[in-house]
């Protein structure tokens, strides 16, 4: 019997538990030459402020031991280009398109969300906290429970579509964020977005990225974000997306154990541009081995 | 654009640092054009983790070759992939060289660089077979990093050479030797590839001598099909410049538009 892998997230229903993650996966359109996008639970489209963004001087990544760094700087094409011209072919697709909604402030969140509400094809917003805020010396909003609550609850006021937080990893306490988002409203959190980091050049004694710093991901940081998924879900009622060096059906598994309803694939991505969908067929595989006829019933099931 | 999970390698070659690889893979040589390129997987491991963009050298019939030179842990491990193995690659990628208009009479010079000279074997046979005159500059360290210098002569290609050791051709840098053979006779159109500093050069003699020029750019990349917008350079389309992605919107651009790191 083929297993289901129907998910629901409550406030959104999946084919599967499989999507890919922001920054990862261009604008979509990019990765229909490997795979069928249809095959997939959904795609979140890159990082969206309301204006275009430049992004960061190149070098823009490093590799490290089974990692990636980057400091892209969410370039992007701004709100209209991305109605006007992106918008359009996602909603040809059949899979769930949900945005990642970027702010240089908390204002800008507020506008891309406003601008959002008023175009179709969209299934949700992811917000991505971790922008560093320019009024407020670059600060994050997700750094801190106070400004994660604060902005949480004012862009669910304005949004007419489910909204899932997304989290940072470089926290003291990921259960206090958690909380602090569905407090505010969140109806989802994801997790982990990248692990701040460098990386040095020992002859040049210079930092291998321009930026200095950027964001760490791939198999590298997995065993992190199992542990972040796992405080996070044991801390909150609302659904829990688990990201974060995702590179195989079993990984999957691993996060939905952990508590997660689905999962989100990203830098494996750039290795496997299939990854995706391999990892959907892979999950089917693990649970027709072992018996399992509901992917959904793996969900929170840690044996402790 | 595809991927071909198992291209099989059917010759390899190599001069110290430097290395060719042969991969049969029908569907992917049958799109290939000059100046496009491979994402090659390194191994099935996560770690190196990802692909390495390398220029596609030559085509041979339903096959294309790579070469390289070894520069990290990831074309290392390439290197010491044996016959009949295979490589998991995604191409042609990128968008090449600009061959139009027609090049029929016209006098082109390809300058390489060291492991530049990769994309402009396969560049100079499609500009002979259109009935292009060719031209290659060809430098590099010592005479041991002119390895391709064998294969175009066999080709019957016209060929000048500079080493900076002076131990082959004109002593100095290729972009010299560039300067001097465009004040004997200048061609009517430029190819680059090679490092950022000779690319850069040779632009510089391309904008000043009026000459329409075609620079191959080389980055760090994180996809190769404009998915992670890692491999971006300043380059000016009536816009005084953006971030566009080398993968996507190069690896080749015309010399003029590219602005260089440090320029106004």
């Amino acid at each position: 019997m083929t297993p289901d892998l129907a998910t629901d997230l409550g406030f959104l229903k999946l084919r599967n538990p499989v999507l890919a993650a922001s920054g990862t996966f261009g604008y979509g359109p990019e990765f229909t030459p490997f795979m069928d996008l249809s095959g997939i639970g959904g795609i979140i489209v890159k990082g969206l402020y309301y204006a275009p963004r430049e992004g960061n001087p190149p070098p823009r990544l490093v590799e490290t031991s089974a990692g990636l760094i980057n400091a892209i700087g969410l370039q992007g094409v701004g709100v209209e280009k991305f109605a006007a011209e992106v918008l359009p072919g996602l909603r040809a697709i059949d899979t769930a398109v949900i945005v990642n909604v970027c702010g240089a402030d908390d204002d800008e969140y507020l506008r891309v969300i406003e601008f959002l509400n008023r175009q179709e094809g969209i299934a949700a917003y992811e917000l991505n906290i971790s922008c560093p805020n320019v009024k407020k010396n670059g600060l994050c909003p997700a750094l801190r429970p106070d400004t994660t609550l604060a902005l949480v609850a004012r862009c669910k006021a304005a949004s007419r579509r489910p909204l899932i937080a997304k989290l940072s990893p470089n926290v003291t306490d990921i259960a206090e964020i958690a909380r602090a988002a569905e407090d505010g409203g969140a109806d989802g959190i994801s997790l982990i977005n990248t692990l701040l980091a460098m990386a040095i050049d020992a002859d040049t004694r210079r930092p291998k990225l321009a930026n200095m710093f950027g964001g760490l991901s791939g198999p590298a940081i997995k065993p992190v974000a199992l542990r972040m998924v796992y405080q996070a879900a044991s801390a909150v009622k609302v659904p829990v997306i688990g990201l974060g060096g995702i590179a195989t059906g079993v990984d999957a598994v691993e996060f939905l154990i952990a508590g997660a309803r689905a999962v989100q694939v990203g830098t494996a991505n750039f290795v496997d541009p299939a990854a995706t969908v391999r990892i959907a067929r892979e999950i089917s595989a693990f649970c027709e081995r072992r018996g399992i006829a509901r992917a959904a019933d793996l969900v929170g099931t840690l044996r402790t | 654009m595809r991927q071909d999970p198992a291209a099989r390698i059917t010759l390899r070659r190599n001069w110290g640092d430097y290395h060719l690889l042969r991969l049969d893979s029908p569907n992917i040589a049958a799109e290939a054009k000059p100046g496009q390129f491979l994402m090659v997987r390194i191994g099935e491991t996560l770690d190196p983790l990802l692909r390495r963009p390398l220029s596609i050298h030559a085509k041979e019939g339903g096959a294309v070759e790579i070469f390289f030179q070894i520069a990290g842990r990831g074309t290392a491990r390439l290197a010491r992939m044996k016959e009949g193995e295979a490589l998991d690659i995604l191409g042609p990628l990128g968008r090449g060289f600009d061959l139009a208009p027609d090049v029929r009479g016209k006098t082109a010079f390809l300058v390489g660089g060291g492991r530049g000279i990769a994309p402009l074997y396969f560049l100079s046979r499609e500009l002979r077979a259109r009935g292009a005159k060719v031209k290659i500059l060809y430098g590099g360290r010592s005479l041991r990093d002119l390895p391709v210098r064998e294969r175009f002569l066999r080709d019957g290609t016209d060929i000048a050479c500079a080493t900076d050791d002076g131990s082959f051709g004109r002593p100095g840098f290729v972009t010299d030797l560039l300067e001097a053979e465009i004040a004997s006779a200048a061609p009517d159109l430029l190819f680059v590839c090679g490092p950022d500093l000779m690319m850069r050069t040779a632009a510089g003699i391309a904008r000043a001598r009026g000459i329409p020029a075609q620079i191959s750019l080389e980055s760090v990349m994180g996809c190769g099909f404009g998915a992670c917008w890692g491999c971006v350079k300043r380059i000016a389309r009536g816009d005084g410049g953006r971030w566009r992605k080398i993968c996507e919107d190069g690896p080749v651009f015309l010399a003029d538009e590219i602005l260089w790191d440090g320029d106004a």
